[in-house]
């Protein structure tokens, strides 16, 4: 069992078309640079020794998360992370961005989920370059999985890159994966009160995207409530409302992304 | 349930620190704004340490409570959770404690054999 994120079958296995890297699962390095002589020719007692590590939990993923911070600046490549509750429109909203987007510079995906290529397939028929994690039991993407697939990847200066975690408004929230941005999408039909009570997700996002708006006519959903909820955990998140079906606030978050992640000067 | 993920993070971490020396006791420290659930951490720890030179340990967990600032009057407070707001009425808070997810220490067994002679 993989010792970051709990699934079966290494972190993940990373799968591209033309690619055979799908079940290498792993590599966890366990240097115990211990310094033993083994001469035992004396009675031994066993004592107990304090060994103080004040050391964060997550320190591994976050190493690994700084790498590839590092590793994209160096390589004038921006990163999104896209998270969200299953089924509330990331996979339908790249779907009809990437088209969009790459009209000024190249966007490439990484898809999370536990199981299937069925998203990574969705965006292969629009033509864009995208490799599929899936995590087996794992329940989010961390720092090691995205390593992994960047250097699949091999994105180019000026790339954007996309990565649409698992769904999950819990576990994801925790792990840095070296991205430039954290977008979190809410659809109408998840209702208002999605950033009470998943604060840690909210509370992290630089965007939050509102998706399914156009079917706000059919919902009881004020979206000025949703707006007040969220700025109670995050008053520094911008909103904003988009519907992938009806084109609707699409060239807002085109905007935001232009600004936020702009293509790097050449 | 990412307790069982964070499980999994702190038996690996202190392995990779204190090798294959048996651990008796670990030390942690898990903010009550962390977003992490100590009763869970419990559970999988015990699940996850079977079978490593962590099983049995005893598990100390310091949970030191939510403080925060308030970026509008300046005043610090007290934060039960994420969703706190300030005397002011401010809600726009910088949090300076809670959020801690570490581990501190481990006590270990010396086996005297391991000590250089």
């Amino acid at each position: 069992m993989c010792a970051t994120c709990g699934c079966d079958g290494g972190a993940g296995t990373i799968d591209e078309p033309g690619h055979e890297l799908g079940k290498d699962g792993h590599e966890h390095s366990h240097e115990h640079s211990h310094d033993h002589s083994h001469e035992h020719n004396h009675d031994h007692s066993h004592e107990h020794e304090t060994v103080v590590l004040e050391q964060d939990v997550l320190a591994k993923n976050d190493r690994a998360a700084r790498r590839n911070r590092e590793w994209l600046r160096a390589r004038g490549v921006c990163a999104v992370n896209l998270m969200s509750s299953p089924g509330s429109g990331k996979t339908t909203l790249l779907e009809r961005a990437v088209g969009e987007l790459s009209r000024a510079r190249p966007v490439m995906v990484v898809e999370g989920d536990q199981a299937t290529p069925m998203d990574a397939e969705r965006l292969r028929a629009t033509g864009c370059r995208t490799v599929q994690i899936n995590t087996g039991s794992g329940c989010h993407l961390d720092a090691e999985m995205i390593e992994r697939a960047l250097r699949t990847l091999d994105p180019g200066s000026g790339t954007l890159v996309f990565v649409e975690n698992v769904g999950n408004l819990v576990c994801p929230a925790l792990f840095d994966l070296g991205e430039a941005r954290r977008v979190v999408l809410a659809s109408t039909t998840e209702g208002e009160d999605k950033p009470l009570k998943y604060p840690h997700m909210f509370r992290g996002a630089d965007l939050v995207l509102l998706t399914k708006v156009d079917l706000l006519p059919h919902l009881r959903f004020d979206v000025e409530r949703f707006h007040r909820h969220l700025g109670r955990v995050n008053p520094d998140a911008e909103l904003l409302p988009v519907s992938a079906v009806a084109g609707e606030g699409l060239d807002d978050w085109y905007g935001w992304l232009t600004s936020a992640v702009p293509v790097p000067a050449r | 349930m990412h307790e069982l993920s964070i499980a999994q993070s702190i038996v690996s971490g202190i392995t990779e620190q204190v090798g294959d020396r048996n651990v008796l006791r670990v030390g942690l420290e898990i903010g009550r704004l962390s977003g992490v659930e100590v009763d869970a951490i419990r559970f999988c720890f015990d699940v996850v340490a079977a079978g490593t030179p962590v099983e049995g340990a005893e598990l100390v967990i310091d949970e030191p409570p939510g403080r925060a600032r308030c970026r509008g009057c300046g005043a610090e407070s007290a934060l039960a959770d994420l969703l706190g707001g300030c005397a002011c009425g401010g809600l726009d808070l910088e949090v300076l404690s809670g959020e801690q997810l570490r581990i501190r220490e481990v006590r270990v067994q010396r086996d005297v054999r391991d000590v250089r002679v």
